[in-house]
């Protein structure tokens, strides 16, 4: 290992002193504490041990820029992070490269990659499960006293736990939350979607706390609103809570029940001219020990050799303890459904 | 002789004075000078070419024209154009055979995904339907396919049963299409092809609330540039000029950083609410920001300049001495306001109102910031449609009627003011 640490440092050294053998690719995420980790553990390293230069960016998330780049034939981005929820789209609407799985490297345990990798990881020929997150609801402990809430069903309970909720302004996570409120049991909260009655219950719900609902557009801004008082109860995706948690000290608490937990993937955008470097920054950002360092930000791995890393402090507090409290969300279901019930939730807004 | 004939006689005169030679050379002039001033133009009339009638005829183009499922599926549209989809029999086997082949070959090229998308948005749901089945036909022989693939595909999703999405694919196949449009005014085409309400209303409300809050907010930067416009035309120059710099001053900061420090004054725990508090007007906060009232409030302080600027400008070329005037001839002061000075003021006034609407009509990123949901307006969800769902033909649509709801307010502002009235300055 040491060896092969040296050997690495010594190919640094020789890519670097040669500046033509030194490729230059562009990498988008999300940004914020979790782009920070991605750097640490998955950019810098690469950079480090092949002399390459990645230029990193941030972006919301969704698929029209990258649309747009393949379209008009403008390829900017190489690799990009992407939510399952988009990806099912985006690949089949042949806006990302196929990913070859069986070129990934075995687990620094020796499994093979096949093995070792959750099967939703690898469940899209065009990318590479990265972490899994969730979104889940937080309070502050400071502005809820008495009785702690711990179901979705207390989200829903204005009269026991009074005050602000603030959802993220889309139908995603919100309807399936209003249905599971509603006594709809997980395993068919998406079937009940699909229909029309099943979707008037979730508004009918939503419509009962609807003066309390305060609305956001982006992740960054849920830790803010708790903090704020701007709500009392806030839906977040779960790296965010912890990592005001860890790093602000806020007396924050996350609630796992009916967490809707997703993947996010690595994957390259069709015509790179980097084809062949964005493969192997893939391969080695998947690899057992990049992957683990997402646990700063409470974001799991998506292959089993990677928990050897992982702090077992951290474990509890990572979605993939509470896969059973959870819901996985449906790319699929929000492929067939995200536009219609995207203009009847608007329309509910605007009533 | 008459008056007329005389001039006339004197024209000709001086036009037989000139040889054919200089009459020749003095067109030339002419056409040289036509020809310089041409030339000073020309980069204008291409800036405005590239940069403003080229996008907005390809954005009118886009809301009607649809190649997408007509290159998708020429094959299948071809065999259900000789089907009658009024009816409620589903297209023969021989058109999902045709269908079959075409799916596979989609599904090769991975492109079924598009299809998926696009027949998706006439039929909720029928995106997984189409992407699972060409999963399938993937692995199968075209050959195969050709024979018998309409009973693969009866067999693979019940949904192929139904004559709906043979309908749906057939109406998405119309290269030029007014279903944008329909979507864009809320009404849809049932299966007889009669235009008819849909189910869910949403741009009309959304059209409606973005005049309001920009009828709001033209009238509201009227109400607040008038007065301090006057006092600024009144006033000593010294004054005049420092008050001036406050007004400019927003002008020359940054858009992002005024609407972002609205987010400060407004929100729960922000300056206004703290402030209320600590002088006991409010035990609780009141909910300002993400409303539509932060909107109207934060564009009003926006476009206040807009308001202030033309206003001022012709308020200062107002000689004083006609209010004085009337009121030595006996008006009171505030009848000789209204009839005399307020008339004056008009051109100005239209001025700022008609800059001040039409820039908040399609306002975008103040009521994204601060808007929450009800303050959201018509750009909000063009930016939606552009950039999360990616229906452009819909956005093209929806800013096409934008532009011809501005056009028409304008016409009609034209028959009631004026535009030969409007005095910048």
């Amino acid at each position: 290992m040491k060896a092969l640490k040296r050997f690495g440092a010594a190919l640094a050294l020789c890519t670097a002193a040669v500046p033509a053998m030194a490729d230059q690719f562009t990498a988008v995420s999300f940004g914020g504490a979790y782009g920070a980790a991605q750097q640490k553990h998955m950019l810098d390293p690469y950079m480090e041990k092949t002399g390459h230069k990645i230029l990193f960016e941030n972006y919301s998330g969704g698929i029209a820029e990258i649309k747009a780049q393949v379209e008009s034939g403008n390829i900017l981005w190489d690799v990009v992070d992407i939510e399952v929820i988009d990806l099912e789209r985006a690949c089949s609407e042949g806006l990302l490269e196929v990913f070859p799985h069986d070129t990934l490297p075995p687990g620094d345990d020796g499994v093979a990659a096949s093995e070792d990798f959750s099967p939703q990881a690898l469940s899209n020929e065009c990318g590479v499960g990265n972490i899994v997150w969730t979104v889940l609801y937080a309070y502050s402990s400071d502005t809820i006293k008495g009785g702690q809430p711990s179901t979705i069903n207390d989200f829903f309970n204005t009269e026991q736990f009074p005050g602000k909720r603030a959802l993220r302004k889309r139908p995603q996570v919100n309807m399936e939350w209003a249905l599971i409120a509603d006594g709809v049991p997980k395993d068919q909260v998406y079937d009940r979607l699909a229909t029309a009655e099943g979707q008037q219950q979730a508004f009918a719900k939503l419509d009962s706390i609807k003066d309390d609902l305060v609305w956001f557009d982006s992740w960054s801004q849920a830790p803010q609103l708790l903090n704020d008082g701007g709500a009392v109860m806030v839906q977040s995706a779960n790296g965010r809570i912890f990592d005001a948690i860890q790093s602000d000290k806020k007396p924050f608490e996350m609630v796992w029940d009916g967490h809707i937990y997703d993947l996010d993937v690595w994957a390259i955008v069709k015509g790179t001219k980097h084809k062949a470097l964005a493969e192997d920054f893939i391969r080695f950002a998947t690899s057992s020990k990049p992957e683990s360092g997402m646990q700063e930000v409470a974001y799991g791995p998506t292959r089993q050799s990677s928990y050897a890393y992982v702090d077992p402090a951290i474990i509890p507090k990572l979605p993939s303890a509470h896969l059973e409290e959870g819901l996985q969300a449906s790319g699929e279901f929000w492929a067939d459904y995200g536009e219609s019930l995207g203009e009847k939730f608007n329309e509910w807004l605007l009533k | 002789m008459s008056q007329s004939d005389l001039s006339m006689n004197n024209n000709m005169e001086v036009r037989s004075v000139l040889t054919a030679e200089e009459m020749a050379q003095s067109r030339k002039m002419q056409r040289r000078r036509k020809v310089i001033a041409f030339a000073f133009v020309t980069p204008l009339l291409l800036f405005v070419l590239i940069a403003f009638i080229a996008p907005i005829g390809t954005m009118l183009y886009r809301s009607v024209y649809h190649p997408t499922v007509a290159q998708l599926i020429p094959d299948t549209l071809d065999a259900l154009s000789g089907w009658d989809e009024t009816t409620d029999i589903r297209p023969d086997d021989a058109v999902l055979n045709r269908f079959s082949v075409e799916l596979k070959q989609l599904a090769m090229t991975r492109k079924s995904g598009k299809l998926g998308e696009e027949i998706n948005r006439a039929m909720p749901g029928t995106s997984s339907v189409i992407k699972s089945t060409a999963r399938k036909f993937k692995k199968l022989d075209t050959e195969l396919l050709r024979n018998e693939g309409a009973t693969r595909l009866l067999a693979s999703k019940p949904q192929w049963k139904e004559v709906e999405i043979w309908r749906a694919m057939k109406a998405s196949g119309a290269v030029f299409t007014s279903s944008s449009y329909l979507t864009a005014l809320d009404l849809d085409r049932n299966a007889a092809g009669e235009i008819v309400a849909r189910d869910t209303q949403v741009y009309i409300q959304l059209y409606l609330k973005s005049l309001k809050i920009a009828l709001m907010i033209t009238f509201l930067t009227a109400v607040i540039g008038f007065p301090l416009s006057y006092y600024l035309a009144t006033a000593s120059p010294k004054t005049a000029n420092t008050l001036m710099v406050f007004v400019l001053l927003p002008f020359w900061t940054s858009l992002l950083v005024r609407t972002t420090s609205w987010i400060a004054l407004l929100q729960t725990n922000g300056v206004v609410n703290t402030f209320l508090k600590a002088i006991h007007v409010i035990t609780d906060p009141i909910e300002m920001l993400y409303t539509q009232s932060a909107t109207v409030i934060a564009m009003t302080h926006i476009l206040l300049p807009f308001m202030i600027l033309p206003l001022y400008s012709v308020m200062k070329g107002i000689d004083p001495s006609y209010l004085r005037a009337a009121m030595s001839l006996g008006a009171k002061p505030i009848p000789a306001f209204i009839r005399i000075y307020l008339p004056m003021t008009v051109p100005g006034l239209s001025a700022g109102a008609l800059l001040v609407f039409i820039i908040s009509i399609g306002y975008y990123i103040t009521p994204a910031l601060v808007g929450g949901t009800d303050g959201q307006m018509i750009s909000n969800i063009i930016a939606f449609h552009m950039q999360s769902s990616n229906n452009w033909e819909l956005a093209a649509a929806l800013g096409s009627l934008l532009l011809a709801l501005i056009l028409i307010l304008y016409w009609v502002y034209d028959r009631l003011v004026g535009v030969s009235n409007i005095k910048l300055g």
